[in-house]
């Protein structure tokens, strides 16, 4: 087997040789030629094979010379200079990096370009005036690096980053290092004063260092920890006593008896704690904030979506105009493989459509003159004209955006782990300090304002608020290396305490790729299965190449007729014999049609053989999978595909399991809805914008992909196909790492009860505190990372 | 004695130099992308840059 030297794909029988090279097609060699020639060999050397055979663009892109819409996509536009910032999935490698920043050497007119590797994109700046925008995306689509624009990408400015967190975090840990330093005369002159006779020097200058700490630690508690403060005083309001109220209690107590402390002389303050405590906090925030940057987890339809359709004016004058200028009864022409942008009626053209992505249905459906279509169908053959109905936000599709769902907020309704204990926790320590208050006003009342305080300084929940964010964050981290790509931290917790799991079919638990076919009807002979793999050679249908991929070898022989008759099969002879492959109609047995399963009928001499029923290939170890969370779950089937795989699928899963056929997209989400309010905790597992609102309404939503480069609708999760039988796995998983939490709630528990017994007695020294906070901190983190570690490692 | 605010003075002026480099990088978007620069500085440019320079001297003729 010869591998390509440019794609690294199998060359086949009859490779493409260029300068004592393979190529598997024309396209391959093509940019090869164009690196050689422009001295950029390199490319090869840095990876092997890492090339993509570029695809036809011819026409694409031609609405990027409309003005608005190039305008609309730059960052940056004047004259002699414009700045684009495109999204290239195939962007993979390093050589892929070197290509792209080195793209000038193919055009002068590019100025500079700068890949963002996690992102897989490139900020390319150019001359406008030399090579225009279409040419660009034209040059980068012929070496193989074809840009990714779609109705998502218009009008969007460069986003703002928003980096607040790593500056707070920065302040945060200037100010704790900081005074840490200017704490050290304190902490070597325990017990000493100017009057007990300690240490002269630092005596002397005790007030000055005093207030150096005070200056450090306002931006600490005024700038990096204002969230805990805003966020805390925003629970309250609407009576949440989340976690973070103790924690902005603490922070505000450590400041003003700090302040008063060392105003009146009393002490050197607990400012080391309260930087410490904040800086600590930050930093398990910022482990959290993973994020996968080349995913997205809010994609609705415009990111399926063209930008620019071909709109037939008066005249049969052609015009590209923006997708959201189209208005009812327009007439747009669809090309060949393009996306139907809103529902209208056929006016002229036959097609077929395929609508997987709308309503999971897996064939194409033949649409004729007068039929009416709808938005996010894929255009398969030939070129259409349609005549709008809607607009696009009016479309059937888009409608189900419209629903409420999509724009609340999932994790706020959601109360974490942390927020349950935090708020137990919060009542608990407002408790103690009262009556230690209280006990200490009898006694000695000149004590209790100082126990007071310092119970709501050792209890601050430092420990407790950091288990969760470097548990999940870990986690987050462990799932993603196993290609499992969560959302955020919070998903983990859902995850944990899903009860009920939904699948979609099409897509889902079965694959795109590989079909199988099983033969129904009278054995073909040698020779008529060798005239079939003959005849379907030439063919380009991808029902043929299935089938063709699937027969048994035989030699290549040269048929002495051949035809292709488009929309209906094709038929091919030898000799004496002639051998049709295609629609039933079409071999001559119209009643053999099975409107439930996709089949191609052979007739050899015009006597009818009998047919290939292809049947979806489920995944890899669904079966098991079933079977496996059937144990601890409810699951179901919801499909938006016809009943016809019912029995295969009753073989697989358990017995019992309901499904659902036939479902359109906001019985999908209806469905998941009315499961929720019966008290079940859902998991939506699924693939297409069909899935997008029962994805959105469940309570974790997963879309299964097999490539995660390409898009997936909004959702919680993102699963590679290929891991789709660990998913349980997964799922028990974050039951455990839920576990680790519970685990380390207990040990930060047991660190405060110690701490408590301090400030109970009123004994509490700020080097108590100092030592007692970090450490309790640190041992949580090193505990949570160890554990979940070893989760990890028995994970597949 | 003096001295102490003088050393106190250059040890907070040499950290709040050191902050500032910090917000800067920040700002100019060192840290967005953290992985990216590791690779590019691994490239071979001078070849590129060589062939480069060949072609351009005759065209400035």
């Amino acid at each position: 087997m010869n591998s390509c030297y440019h794609c690294g794909d199998d060359c086949g029988n009859m490779p493409f040789i260029f300068d004592d090279k393979d190529f598997c097609c024309r396209g391959c060699q093509t940019v090869y030629e164009i690196f050689a020639s422009h001295d950029l060999s390199e490319y090869y050397s840095i990876q092997q094979a890492a090339g993509a055979s570029p695809k036809p663009v011819e026409g694409k892109y031609d609405f990027l010379d409309n003005p608005a819409i190039s305008e609309k996509l730059s960052e940056f536009r004047d004259t002699g200079l414009q700045i684009v910032n495109l999204y290239i999935p195939h962007i993979h490698c390093s050589s892929c990096i070197w290509i792209l920043e080195n793209l000038h050497q193919l055009n002068t007119a590019v100025k500079s370009s700068v890949v963002d590797f996690p992102r897989k994109s490139v900020r390319i700046s150019f001359n406008p005036d030399v090579i225009s925008l279409k040419e660009l995306v034209v040059l980068m689509s012929n070496i193989g690096y074809e840009p990714y624009i779609s109705l998502d990408d218009y009008g969007k400015r460069k986003k703002s980053v928003d980096r607040s967190l790593i500056y707070k975090l920065g302040v945060a840990g200037f100010a704790f290092g900081n005074i840490m330093f200017l704490s050290f005369p304190e902490y070597f002159d325990l017990a000493s004063s100017k009057e007990s006779g300690g240490e002269f020097w630092l005596n002397q200058y005790q007030s000055l260092f005093r207030w150096l700490m005070f200056a450090f630690s306002l931006p600490v508690v005024f700038y990096a920890g204002s969230d805990y403060f805003v966020s805390a005083f925003k629970g309250l309001r609407s009576k949440i006593l989340s976690i973070d109220v103790p924690i902005a209690l603490g922070v505000m107590v450590l400041f003003l008896r700090s302040t008063f402390d060392i105003l009146f002389n009393l002490g050197s303050g607990f400012f080391d704690s309260l930087t410490g405590l904040v800086f600590f906090l930050l930093l398990g925030r910022f482990f959290q904030q993973k994020t996968y940057s080349y995913l997205s987890f809010e994609r609705d339809y415009k990111s399926y979506f063209p930008i620019a359709v071909t709109k037939i004016g008066r005249n049969d004058v052609e015009e590209t105009i923006p997708v959201h200028d189209i208005k009812k009864g327009d007439t747009l022409l669809i090309r060949n493989g393009e996306l139907i942008p809103v529902d209208g009626i056929i006016v002229r053209g036959k097609t077929k459509i395929d609508y997987s992505f709308v309503t999971g249905e897996s064939d194409p459906v033949e649409r004729e003159s007068g039929d009416k279509v709808y938005a996010g169908g894929k255009q398969l053959s030939g070129a259409l004209e349609i005549e709008t109905l809607k607009t696009v936000s009016q479309s059937y599709l888009t409608q189900l955006w419209g629903n409420s769902i999509f724009s609340d907020d999932k994790a706020s309704k959601f109360q974490t782990l942390t927020d349950s204990i935090g708020k137990r926790f919060t009542i608990a320590v407002l408790t103690i300090a009262f009556v230690a208050a209280a006990f200490w006003l009898l006694f000695d009342p000149s004590k209790a304002l100082n126990v007071f305080t310092a119970v709501l300084i050792i209890a601050c929940p430092c420990a407790i608020a950091l288990a969760a964010p470097f548990t999940l964050g870990n986690m987050l981290r462990i799932f993603g290396r196993k290609k499992f790509y969560l959302k955020d931290t919070k998903t983990i917790e859902r995850l944990a305490s899903i009860n009920t799991a939904i699948f979609d079919k099409t897509g889902t638990i079965t694959t795109a790729q590989k079909n199988a076919a099983s033969f129904e009807g009278m054995t073909l002979s040698p020779l008529e299965e060798s005239l079939l793999k003959n005849t379907l050679r030439a063919s380009n249908h991808p029902l043929s190449r299935a089938l063709y991929a699937m027969l048994a070898e035989h030699n290549i022989m040269t048929l002495d007729d051949y035809q292709e008759h488009l929309g209906k099969g094709m038929e091919g002879s030898k000799g004496e014999s002639r051998i049709k492959v295609g629609s039933a109609e079409f071999v001559g047995n119209p009643y053999a049609s099975d409107i439930l399963n996709t089949a191609v009928h052979v007739s050899s001499n015009d006597i009818y053989m009998g047919r290939y029923v292809f049947q979806n290939c489920y995944r890899q170890g669904t079966a098991e999978l079933f079977s496996t969370m059937a144990e601890t779950m409810d699951l179901a089937i919801l499909s938006g595909d016809n009943e016809g795989e019912r029995t295969q699928l009753e073989q697989l899963l358990p017995k019992l399991t309901p499904m659902y056929f036939n479902q359109q997209p906001a019985e999908k989400l209806e469905f998941i809805k009315s499961l929720q309010e019966n008290g079940k905790r859902v998991m939506m597992v699924g693939d297409g914008l069909n899935d997008a609102g029962a994805l959105a309404q469940s309570d974790v939503g997963i879309a299964i992909s097999e490539n995660v480069n390409v898009f997936s609708p909004a959702c919680d999760g993102i699963l590679e196909a290929s891991k789709f039988k660990n998913l349980y796995q997964y799922v028990m998983a974050s039951k455990r790492a839920m576990k680790i939490i519970k685990m380390s709630f207990v040990l930060s528990l047991l660190y405060n009860i110690v701490g408590l017994g301090f400030a109970l007695t009123g004994q509490l020294q700020p080097v108590v505190a100092a030592i007692l906070m970090p450490l309790s901190s640190i041992s949580i983190v090193v505990f949570t990372t160890v554990m979940t570690n070893l989760i990890g490692q028995k994970l597949e | 004695m003096s001295v102490i605010y003088v050393l106190l003075t250059i040890s907070i002026v040499v950290a709040v130099i050191f902050f500032m480099a910090f917000i800067v990088a920040v700002k100019s978007g060192q840290y967005d992308d953290s992985y990216t620069p590791s690779v590019r500085m691994l490239f071979e440019d001078e070849l590129v840059k060589k062939k480069n320079l060949d072609k351009e001297i005759p065209e400035e003729k």
